[in-house]
């Protein structure tokens, strides 16, 4: 297996990239922290943030996991002052997971400008303090990959789903973590999906999962199904996630995660993003860039992007390969796609043939080469309100008992 | 052209590119003109369909018919639904047209 190089950060992890984080902690900081990365012009320097006022505890452990993250090589947290974000907690866990972190308060710090400056100096600190990041050789099992649908079609369980499900199913016997999503696009799917579980228990929590986002998109009024994806062939829920399911390839399914949470080892995860509980703060995700986070949260160095109509977007923190599945869609927007899987519609490819190009890809972008989303400067982040309970004890069959 | 048949047991195919009205399709071995346009990756009857049908796509359900619909049909939110969801439309959603 060929030998990647990984960034060695303090607590063990290895990182693919060497960003450094600046987060606003409430809205009011969002400008002065996006200024502070506009003017420190380093493609490295990533904007993430929390809009919200309110506490929110899914909220902080998402910020506290993508702190940690292992492609993140220092942390920037710019504070408004007032907000009710826990800053303190969140520092206190950046610093302990060995990463150099500064905090700006722009109400102590001299206002908008004078914050800014300070900014853009800590930038320059936090980066020459990154870049003594040790390299060490980094085996493909140590990677965490995830996978994501956006803007499907017609052709997307067709081409990209599956050629990304045989890309997983190679990455996975690779000793790679691999994890996959959204409950809400699995909602038909359950009973074929419960069958893969290693164990029956994690196939009942399976089962139980879609059904909880059933039940969610049922009160909210709508299914995990956009008037595009009408437009582009697919009629139903449950034939839109037959598509998406195909994404998974065909490994054993090891555990179930929750935002944040961290694979216990290598093999196939599904990631449950459907909040607990009663139905509180709105649609689960609000956007695609909603589920990236939280699979960079539970540590994806990666994400596998498969896309339909078009998407165009990429990533802080961790990149994003894009994989069209529509050979239409790839003649209008090739320059933002990175594999052209819809040339299976056309006869031009195999499936396996477009898996060992996603594969292949995968390790070329964890060795360094940027993707196509990272060179257009996509740097998509968003994170809303929600509520989780902790995953069940069925969830991780393979977690160690200390 | 040749739509795609995902799975044996499926009782509609995958368009592979778009077709117009009038063109030659192949289903299951025979060939017929095609009775409407229909864009790239939607679905055809692969034959008759009728009301309270399961329409089959990858071998499992993904619906069922509101409407019957021949051979070589187009099939889409006009003539089936979700046996769980309702899906919406743009016009649905109250966005101006």
């Amino acid at each position: 297996m060929s030998a990647l190089t990984g960034f060695l950060r303090a607590d063990g992890r290895k990182g693919i990239r060497n960003v450094v984080a600046v987060a606003y902690l409430v809205e009011c900081a969002h400008h002065v922290a996006r200024t502070i990365v506009t003017k420190s012009d380093d493609p490295d320097a990533h904007l993430i943030g929390f809009p919200g006022c309110y506490p929110n505890a899914y909220a902080l452990k998402v910020m506290q996991a993508i702190g940690a993250h292992p492609n993140v090589g220092g942390v920037l947290l710019i504070s408004l002052g007032c907000e009710s974000f826990n800053r303190e907690a969140l520092r206190a866990s950046i610093a302990a997971s060995g990463r150099p972190v500064e905090v700006l308060v722009i109400q102590e710090s001299g206002g908008t400008a004078e914050t800014v400056r300070k900014g853009v100096e800590a930038v320059a600190r936090l980066k020459a303090a990154a870049d003594q990041a040790p390299r060490a050789p980094m085996d493909v099992s140590e990677l965490v990959i995830g996978t994501i649908c956006g803007g499907s079609d017609g052709t997307s369980g067709i081409t990209a789903n599956p050629a990304v499900g045989r890309a997983f199913d190679r990455l996975g016997v690779a000793g790679a973590a691999c994890v996959f999503e959204e409950t809400g696009e699995l909602v038909g799917c359950e009973k074929i999906m419960a069958d893969r579980a290693i164990t029956p228990e994690l196939g009942l929590a399976l089962e139980a999962s879609v059904r909880k986002a059933e039940a969610y998109y049922t009160v909210m009024g709508y299914g995990s199904f956009a008037p595009g994806n009408a437009e582009g062939g697919l009629t139903t829920q449950e034939e839109k996630s037959m598509g998406a399911y195909s994404k998974s390839g065909s490994a054993p399914i090891v555990g179930i995660l929750k935002p944040g949470d961290q694979p216990v080892s290598g093999g196939l995860y599904l990631l449950d993003v459907v909040p607990d509980g009663e139905v509180r703060f709105g649609f689960p995700n609000i956007s695609d860039n909603a589920e990236i986070v939280e699979l960079i949260a539970c540590g994806a160095h990666l994400t596998l992007f498969t896309t339909g109509r078009g998407s165009v977007v990429g990533s802080a923190i961790s990149p994003v390969i894009k994989v069209c599945a529509n050979p239409e869609t790839y003649r209008k927007l090739s320059g933002d796609m990175d594999v052209d899987a819809g040339r299976i519609m056309e006869g031009r490819g195999t499936l396996d043939e477009v898996g060992d190009e996603i594969f292949e890809l995968v390790l070329a972008v964890a060795g360094g080469a940027r993707t196509v989303s990272e060179a257009l400067g996509h740097q998509e982040f968003i994170l809303t309100y929600k509520a989780f309970d902790p995953i069940g004890p069925a969830c991780l069959p393979l977690r160690r008992v200390s | 052209m040749k739509p795609i048949l995902l799975h044996p047991d499926d009782n509609v195919l995958v368009l592979a590119a778009a077709i117009q009205a009038g063109q030659a399709i192949e289903i299951d071995g025979a060939v017929m003109a095609a009775p409407q346009d229909v864009a790239v990756g939607h679905k055809i009857a692969r034959h008759a369909l009728s009301i309270g049908d399961k329409v089959l796509k990858y071998g499992a359900p993904i619906g069922s018919m509101t409407a019957p619909a021949a051979p070589g049909a187009h099939v889409h939110m006009h003539n089936m639904k979700s046996d769980y969801i309702a899906s919406h439309t743009r016009q649905a959603t109250g966005e101006a047209s």
